[in-house]
């Protein structure tokens, strides 16, 4: 038990060093974090405003502009971590890749570690968007302990969509076929999920599609704790139980993939 | 005593036998050099000793650990600079040494000693705390060295240490190999394709030529076996054929001139 306990801490420990790494990177070029957010911006002031006057979207009693909120920091959310691969292919044209691989560092804790980097990201979004919907006139629930959540839910969809980006690095092996099945996923991760429509206004199979996407749990976890009068169609259980399986599988697969991109 | 040795060690790459049946052993306290023209398999020989990449067939041991069924406790006793330039240009140099210090679990009360005499050993404390890339190409070599050699393993493996660098930067790194081995007692292993350096580092050379040892022994039992006076050009020559590189292909060509370039 000790020794399992003493393995624990090690891990997070090693996890913890990843991310502050990337943390200490994103601190010397603090640019890309400003360019990053002119993106949901851009969703919220012109999709947002004019589908705010489309009458008729079943928001469960929200106005349009609150019901987008969530999922565009979802979206932005899932645009940063679904990309992160062609850093890790990058850091291997590098070299940088292959002395952490051959450190005593658990394959698991820098595959974590990396994602944890990407939440962090996220969470800087997130303050950016808090910020955009106040002035909007959305009104958001300030709850400390619905703060955390939200906190939780981006942290957990960031690890998904980075791991998952891992793992195409892993098989693409070239920025070139990264890049391509990246683009590809990308649109339907967003569109086939409740981010910017409620699932009740798509056809049939598009319902099962958004169903089976992840993004729908983080943006359904993400509008419940958001918003004032926001609630959640699966139920706050079924969302972050499917976020955390789902983590906790990738991040397992990711480190067995991640030593492939050296290889 | 044999402190890294390897039986029939083999890697395919599909139909491309990059390594064929490796059997050598490296004593402990030598300078070991892997010599040949690119494409010989030098790099792959290093992937697989550093548990980067599993061997088709055959084993090897690190240290007494097998390299696949003790891949985490090999990876506790070695050091390991790859090819390609490893240091991560958009941190400092002490924050690069920071983290493998963490990374190889250095306890706290020793790491910022630690990470100092590493800076100084190397002639970087000057630097420490600019970007590495503002870095000369000596520099970014001497730190990676220094990473490497932090946990103070007792093999350390160096891929092609000085590709791309000036003579004066190559001296200088050439410098601090030497006084590793002397200060640390370190094993090193290590690749290159300019006989100068095997010559004034190692104290043995195995030359490869397509996946196999064409010969080994020291510089001075290399000459002599091809004929008096010889340099080991000459020696190199004569064991890889001579012939046009048929090697490395474009990746390899196109990542030798990347780090060329990064080395400014």
């Amino acid at each position: 038990m000790p020794d399992l306990i003493a393995s624990l801490a090690g891990f997070a420990r090693k996890t913890m060093t990843i991310a502050e790494l990337e943390v200490r990177k994103l601190r010397h070029e603090p640019v890309d974090i400003f360019s990053r957010a002119v993106q949901p911006a851009l969703w919220l002031l012109i999709f947002g405003q004019v589908f705010t006057r489309v009458p008729g979207i079943p928001t469960g009693g929200l106005p349009y502009i609150s019901f987008l909120t969530p999922g565009i920091l979802a979206q932005s959310v899932l645009f940063i971590a679904i990309f992160y691969g062609i850093a890790i292919i990058w850091e291997r044209d590098l070299g940088i890749t292959y002395k952490f691989l051959a450190s005593p560092t658990p394959r698991e804790a820098l595959v974590l570690g990396k994602a944890l980097a990407a939440g962090l990201r996220g969470l800087l979004q997130a303050v950016i968007i808090y910020a955009l919907a106040a002035l909007l006139g959305v009104a958001l629930n300030l709850s400390p302990v619905d703060l955390l959540g939200v906190v939780a839910a981006i942290l957990l969809g960031a690890t998904i969509f980075s791991t998952f980006s891992l793992i195409i690095a892993a098989l693409a092996k070239t920025r070139e076929a990264f890049m391509g099945i990246s683009q590809l996923l990308i649109f339907p991760l967003f569109f086939a999920s409740n981010a910017i429509f409620p699932i009740a206004l798509m056809p049939p199979w598009l319902q099962v599609v958004s169903r089976l996407n992840p993004l729908s749990y983080q943006v359904d976890a993400l509008r419940a704790l958001m918003l004032v009068g926001g609630t959640s169609v699966y139920g706050l259980g079924v969302d972050f139980g499917v976020l955390l399986g789902l983590s906790a599988v990738l991040v397992f697969v990711g480190g067995r993939m991640y030593p492939r991109v050296a290889m | 005593m044999a402190i890294v040795e390897t039986w029939s060690l083999t890697r395919r790459f599909d139909a491309l036998v990059a390594v064929d049946a490796l059997t050598v052993a490296v004593q402990a306290g030598e300078v070991f050099g892997l010599v040949g023209p690119n494409g010989a398999g030098k790099t792959t020989v290093i992937k697989m000793l550093v548990t980067l990449l599993p061997p088709s067939s055959g084993t090897a041991q690190v240290a007494g650990y097998d390299i696949v069924r003790q891949a985490s406790q090999v990876r506790r006793v070695i050091g390991y600079v790859p090819q390609a330039l490893s240091a991560d240009a958009t941190l400092t140099g002490y924050e690069n040494l920071l983290i493998f210090a963490r990374l190889y679990d250095i306890p706290r009360a020793e790491r910022e000693d630690r990470i100092r005499s590493a800076l100084d050993y190397m002639g970087l404390a000057d630097s420490a705390h600019k970007l590495v890339r503002t870095y000369s190409g000596g520099m970014i070599r001497r730190l990676e060295i220094a990473q490497s050699m932090l946990h103070r393993p007792p093999v350390l493996f160096l891929d092609e240490p000085t590709v791309g660098l000036d003579p004066v930067a190559r001296q200088s790194v050439w410098g601090r190999i030497g006084e590793m081995r002397r200060d640390y007692e370190t094993t090193i292993i290590l690749t290159t394709h300019y006989m100068e350096e095997a010559d004034s580092l190692c104290s043995r050379v195995a030359i490869m030529h397509l996946g196999r040892v064409a010969a080994i022994g020291s510089p001075a039992q290399l000459k002599a076996s091809i004929g008096e006076g010889a340099t080991l050009d000459e020696v190199f020559v004569h064991y890889t054929g001579g012939e046009m590189e048929e090697g490395g292909g474009y990746r390899e060509a196109e990542r030798t001139r990347r780090t060329t370039r990064r080395l400014g």
